[in-house]
């Protein structure tokens, strides 16, 4: 009798349906963040025995050099991919929303880089980017522009990481911002066209306004990942030449598993958490749900 | 007949321009990859070498097994694809249609993890692996990974969507909720499904931190960490290199062309929502 009313339970089958998934939340994810954030406290190299010291990592990543150089670098990163990267791909959203010919053909060569690998993109682009036998400062070469030696500048190794990976990621981004165009009711541009609208005048006034918590998402989830970047840079540059183009997460992993300061890399972590916490707020305080993330 | 307007003239201009620069590298690769060492160091470059150049791809599959690392990779994808859909979808199932004590609170804490960036976690895992005996094992790479928060919530948002009806007929009949998870909801949930299976394969396939970190031994590198160490290996022969980026990038991008709609409809579905 027990049996059969414990068949029918909700609690007893949640219990059954949840526990493998809770297991390793709880040891992957839970355990780690919060392991994380003590060990930001603690002076640690795996061998020797671990060693409280209070809030010094982070008074230490107040004072080093370094870090405010990656800090800042995340920021140019962030700064030189976000904006252009969404105007681009918006164009691109617009353009193939012109009830043209060969969408699908158009948007799968868009979305090539998307679904290659970020170490294959980053080799490839060190090939382009070679200054004297690279196809890039050829084609530079045919308007009369002598190209920079990118990778190997101080001045030119970010812009060219932040190219690539602008590259890489618009075809994701048009792809959400098409799906937020084709969400706008078409009453709207038939009604502008009734009152002499041209289309310069449409697109800022209906596809800008009605677009735009579509531009709010796509923002904010670049600058998250923005703020993540590692693998193009580890590839392209190892973070140099002379830290040029090193990153948060660079630094972190360098800390982390070439100098095998755990404690120090923990509390570059959750600089990072604080970081793109408040990014996230942004976006929750305007949508009020999470339906969005 | 569709009117050629200047909107769509300047439309084509826009969209045929973004085609040439998408694909141009990925050309410039595969024509470098046939090239002879001697052919690529010219100036001004040349597209098309005197001969096609074969030995470039004997080279680095010679060196580096791109079938192994290939064979990891499946290996990885394949396990962690079944487990996270799996875990996931019954998680999802209970937060979005069981009561038990305690369902909003714990889900609250799912959520928040959301916004933790993943890199905080790297070093209490590789802490625990190396605790574990894991570091150089593919268990590194596959365990961490068995378990989604995001995959969790996804399935949850789906499952809401489902017409209570369906169910309450179904508790009616004398279905257990198990009976209701298994042959009501998983079949009417086939799309979320693929679509979280696609992000976790191309997520996991793609994944270059995790690898570096939990891996040294050859034999046991994925695809991109096999691709990059064999990057420090040839450094300037750029035909050896774009060869192996050849190998690396062939197969997902075949396998992309053949399920386009699925990694479409996918982006489309996790992204507006709201």
């Amino acid at each position: 009798m027990k049996l059969r009313k414990l068949k029918y339970s909700d609690s007893f089958w949640a219990f059954i349906l949840l526990l493998p998934n809770l297991l390793g939340f709880l040891i992957f994810t839970v355990f780690p963040v919060v392991a994380s954030f003590v060990l930001s406290f603690s002076e640690w190299d795996l061998l020797s025995p671990m060693k409280f010291v209070g809030v010094s990592n982070y008074v230490n990543l107040a004072s080093d050099e370094t870090f405010w150089k990656v800090l800042w670098n995340t920021f140019y990163f962030t700064l030189g991919t976000v904006p252009i990267g969404i105007a681009l791909s918006l164009l691109l959203a617009v353009a193939l929303n012109q009830k043209i010919r060969g969408v699908k053909l158009f948007r799968a060569m868009y979305f090539l880089p998307v679904i290659s690998s970020t170490v294959a993109v980053a080799i490839v682009w060190q090939w382009l980017y070679n200054p004297h036998f690279g196809l890039l400062n050829y084609i530079l070469s045919l308007f009369g522009i002598e190209g920079p030696l990118w990778l190997t500048s101080t001045t030119w190794a970010m812009p060219a990481v932040i190219i690539t990976s602008i590259w890489k990621g618009l075809g994701f981004n048009m792809l959400l911002f098409l799906a937020g165009l084709q969400g706008i009711d078409s009453q709207f541009y038939e009604a502008a066209k009734i009152d002499g609208a041209n289309a310069v005048r449409q697109f800022f006034h209906i596809t800008v306004p009605l677009l735009a918590p579509t531009t709010f998402f796509v923002t904010v989830m670049s600058i998250i990942n923005s703020f993540q970047v590692f693998d193009q840079i580890h590839v392209m540059t190892q973070g140099g030449p002379a830290r040029s183009t090193s990153v948060l997460v660079h630094y972190l992993y360098q800390n982390a598993f070439q100098y095998f300061k755990m404690g120090y890399a923990s509390a570059i972590a959750y600089v990072l958490f604080i970081i793109i916490f408040v990014v996230t707020m942004l976006q929750f305080r305007r949508t009020k749900s999470w339906a969005i993330y | 007949m569709r009117k050629v307007t200047l909107g769509r003239i300047i439309a084509y201009i826009v969209l045929v321009l973004g085609a040439l620069s998408m694909t141009i590298p990925f050309l410039w690769m595969i024509s470098t990859s046939f090239k002879d060492l001697s052919e690529v160091f010219v100036f001004p470059p040349t597209f098309f070498g005197e001969k096609i150049v074969w030995k470039n791809y004997l080279r680095v599959s010679d060196r580096y097994p791109f079938g192994k690392f290939f064979l990891n990779s499946i290996n990885i994808s394949v396990v962690v694809v079944v487990f996270q859909v799996l875990t996931s979808s019954m998680a999802g199932f209970a937060f979005a249609r069981l009561k038990f004590k305690g369902r909003e609170a714990l889900f609250a804490l799912y959520l928040a993890t959301l916004m933790v960036p993943f890199h905080v976690t790297l070093v209490p895992t590789f802490v625990m692996m190396r605790n574990f005996g894991w570091v150089d094992t593919h268990y590194s790479l596959i365990l961490p990974s068995l378990v989604s928060a995001f995959g969790t919530f996804l399935m949850r948002q789906f499952f809401i969507t489902i017409p209570v009806e369906l169910e309450e007929s179904a508790r009616i009949d004398g279905c257990t909720p198990f009976g209701i998870f298994a042959r009501i909801f998983l079949p009417l949930s086939k799309p979320a499904l693929a679509t979280l299976g696609v992000f976790t394969f191309m997520g996991t396939w793609n994944d270059y931190i995790k690898p570096l970190i939990f891996i040294n031994s050859v034999a046991k590198m994925t695809v991109p960490l096999g691709l990059a160490s064999m990057q420090g290996h040839y450094s300037t022969d750029w035909p050896v290199l774009m060869a192996g980026t050849v190998i690396a990038l062939l197969p997902v991008l075949v396998v992309f062309l053949l399920a386009q709609e699925y990694f479409v409809q996918g982006i489309t579905l996790s992204g507006i929502k709201g």
